[in-house]
């Protein structure tokens, strides 16, 4: 691999960290905690939506971010032939 | 059955798979003792992760905790998961790809510096003991209340185990312990939450179950003069910062740290990474489920109930002295409202009863309406009690305590292990030891470490309560941002990271120690700084440190080219 490749493996690398630490920030700070009492006055299965995000939701999103970190990573690694 | 046969039984079969577990799988060599070799599968290192990470805390302490902080329990519900996304995305690939046994090995390398290694050393030892002696005394506490032992020797009989598997067989010892240990904690949290869920909303899953339950609840809250369940007290800047600081403290945790040193490869970081947290996740989310529930349910039980007819757990947790009632109006009745029924933690005059028959508390009454005191530590261990689950469903609780307990305890004296004897002794003073010497300093110091964590377990400090915080807040302030900028930011030099720890060190130590011992009179939001409690203080101590170790690097020279090499190499996967 050589010094061009590799930049260029990273700053994907950083794309896809960034991408996904979006939603991390956005369902937590965001959902939960900022837009909390907007978000209450809707109703998502018979929760307050604030609640269920502060409670729930953001633990589920939590799981599907690292998911599809694992996912975009092997797909990026493959590109660069480094899946070994 | 009666409980405690029940107890005996699961217990003792636990503890026998835990101590078979530790004979097959003895360490032979420095690298079996500290990483298990690095050839744990993914999936089983999630397992010992989750295991790992989740404490008696978590177990015993957090539902409870929810109960009674409502909304704003997601605090810890999205701090300890949320940390996993950082842990995942951030750290674990690229320290697996450096491929050394500690979090010192990575901070002495990287900055190319003794002073930073032995500063990391300090903090890794420091956090792990905090952390420790809390476990030590979870064993205690579930050991006295469930085989009617006496609490020090349930202390005693915890250390023994702890020492049996930890010393012999180090990390290989730990990492399938704990496989075993998530078993039996998960199945033990689960079957009463499923069994309540299905009692109190027709739904065997209580994650959709506790919907149903929620208005009803906000309902009697109200009623008896509580806040809604669903709303928030905190304020929203502090639900920020303390969220903040336990996200990025989980991350920084030196013993959930080195679980991701044990996989083969990168990828297999990665991979094991979304293991622990879908592990994590299923307690996690069951947590609050369980937290509606049990404060519903005791809510519904003792409101107006006259002491006599009260449970039998209810009088149990009340010799204990967990739960204390004061019959303010004298009518025999218990009334359960806002406000504490009474100054402090109960103490009791027990040279005669009340008029009722209840234990006379001897604590200055306050003017409020409320007569019960509820410790809220009991929730989970009185919750299958309350909900009147059959035997054998208790027995199963107290045994997931203790799994819970162990395996924290035991990931956490290997980091204080591996610290001593690969850190201090090898890096520092006898670098030429041999591989045998090695091992035995390392068995030694997890020995020693268990005595001093019993130690603390036996005769708890006051202060252990409120060091938790600390223990987060330092892993916030001084490991995250070092650890992240030595990734991501070449230019990042040991002059930077040193000023950068210390400072958010002492900061966030000054701000912990000034409220919580120095004036906790002052301890309330209108003397925080930002209105930060002492729990968030963390975040400003994590936005310090990244802020004096940028300004220090850039005005000093440039780490060594070889040094810049480690940080290209590890930033690609193979």
């Amino acid at each position: 691999m050589n010094q061009e490749q590799k930049d260029a493996y990273w700053k994907e690398n950083l794309k896809i960290i960034m991408f996904l630490m979006f939603f991390w920030a956005l369902v937590s700070f965001g959902f939960s905690i900022v837009l909390v009492d907007t978000l209450d006055q809707y109703t998502f299965m018979g929760f307050k939506l604030g609640f269920w995000f502060a409670q729930q939701g953001s633990i589920f999103v939590f799981v599907i971010l690292i998911i599809s970190y694992i996912f975009l990573m092997r797909r990026l690694d493959k590109k660069f032939n480094l899946d070994v | 059955m009666s409980v405690l046969t029940w107890t005996y039984i699961i217990v003792g079969i636990t503890f026998a798979i835990y101590i078979g577990i530790a004979i097959w799988s003895r360490a032979g060599s420095t690298k079996e003792f500290y990483v298990a070799e690095g050839q744990v599968s993914p999936l089983a290192n999630g397992l010992a992760t989750a295991a790992d990470w989740m404490s008696a805390a978590s177990f015993l302490g957090m539902a409870g905790a929810i109960s009674f902080m409502g909304r704003d329990g997601g605090v810890f519900l999205m701090g300890w998961t949320g940390g996993y996304v950082l842990l995942a995305l951030l750290l674990a690939p690229y320290l697996r790809k450096f491929g050394k046994f500690t979090v010192p090995d990575f901070v002495g390398d990287r900055y190319y510096s003794r002073a930073a290694r032995e500063i990391a050393v300090v903090c890794a030892i420091f956090i792990s003991f905090t952390y420790v002696a809390g476990q030590m005394r979870g064993v205690g506490v579930v050991f006295s209340r469930f085989l009617e032992v006496d609490i020090n020797l349930g202390v005693l009989i915890g250390m023994g185990i702890v020492f049996f598997y930890a010393t012999l067989g180090g990390m290989k010892g730990i990492t399938y312990t704990q496989v075993a240990q998530y078993c039996v904690l998960i199945f033990a949290f689960l079957v009463p939450a499923i069994f309540i869920s299905m009692m109190m909303a027709d739904n065997p899953i209580p994650q959709i179950g506790f919907a149903k339950i929620l208005p009803k609840l906000d309902g009697l809250s109200q009623e008896l003069g509580f806040a809604q369940y669903t709303s928030g007290k905190k304020s929203i800047g502090d639900v920020f910062f303390i969220t903040m600081a336990l996200m990025v403290g989980t991350a920084g945790l030196p013993h959930v740290i080195i679980r991701f040193f044990t996989v083969p490869k990168v990828s297999d970081a990665r991979k094991s990474a979304g293991w622990a947290l879908f592990f994590i996740a299923i307690l996690y989310t069951t947590a609050p489920a369980v937290a509606a529930f049990a404060r519903y349910n005791l809510m519904k039980v003792v409101t107006n109930t006259e002491y006599s007819e009260t449970p039998n757990w209810f009088k149990k947790w009340e010799t204990a002295g967990l739960i204390a009632w004061k019959d303010k109006n004298g009518d025999g009745r218990i009334q359960y409202h806002q406000g504490a029924p009474f100054e402090g933690a109960p103490t009791f005059n027990d040279e005669s009863r009340g008029n009722f028959g209840e234990r006379n508390v001897a604590n200055t009454v306050t003017s409020n309406n409320n007569e019960l005191y509820v410790d809220k530590d009991i929730m989970v261990l009185a919750n299958p009690e309350i909900a009147q689950l059959p035997n054998w469903i208790i027995a199963l609780v107290a045994a997931g305590g203790l799994a819970a307990a162990l395996s924290t305890a035991a990931g956490l004296l290997l980091v204080i292990s591996s610290a001593v004897s690969h850190d201090l002794v090898k890096k520092s003073f006898k670098p030429d030891m041999t591989e045998q010497e090695e091992l035995r300093w390392a068995r030694a110091a997890s020995g020693g470490a268990v005595i001093v964590a019993g130690y603390f377990g036996i005769n708890p400090p006051d202060f252990v309560a409120s060091v938790v915080a600390f223990a987060f807040g330092l892993a916030a302030s001084s490991f995250f941002p070092i650890i992240f900028l030595g990734i991501f930011s070449k230019r990042m030099n040991k002059e930077g990271a040193i000023a950068g720890m210390v400072s958010g060190i002492v900061f966030t130590t000054a701000y912990i120690v000034y409220f919580k011992f120095v004036s906790p009179e002052m301890n309330n939001s209108a003397h925080w700084w930002f209105g930060i409690s002492p729990e968030g203080i963390g975040s400003l101590g994590m936005i310090l440190n990244f802020l004096v170790s940028i300004g220090v690097a850039s005005v000093t020279p440039a780490p060594p080219q070889e040094v810049q090499d480690i940080v290209e190499d590890i930033r690609i996967p193979v």
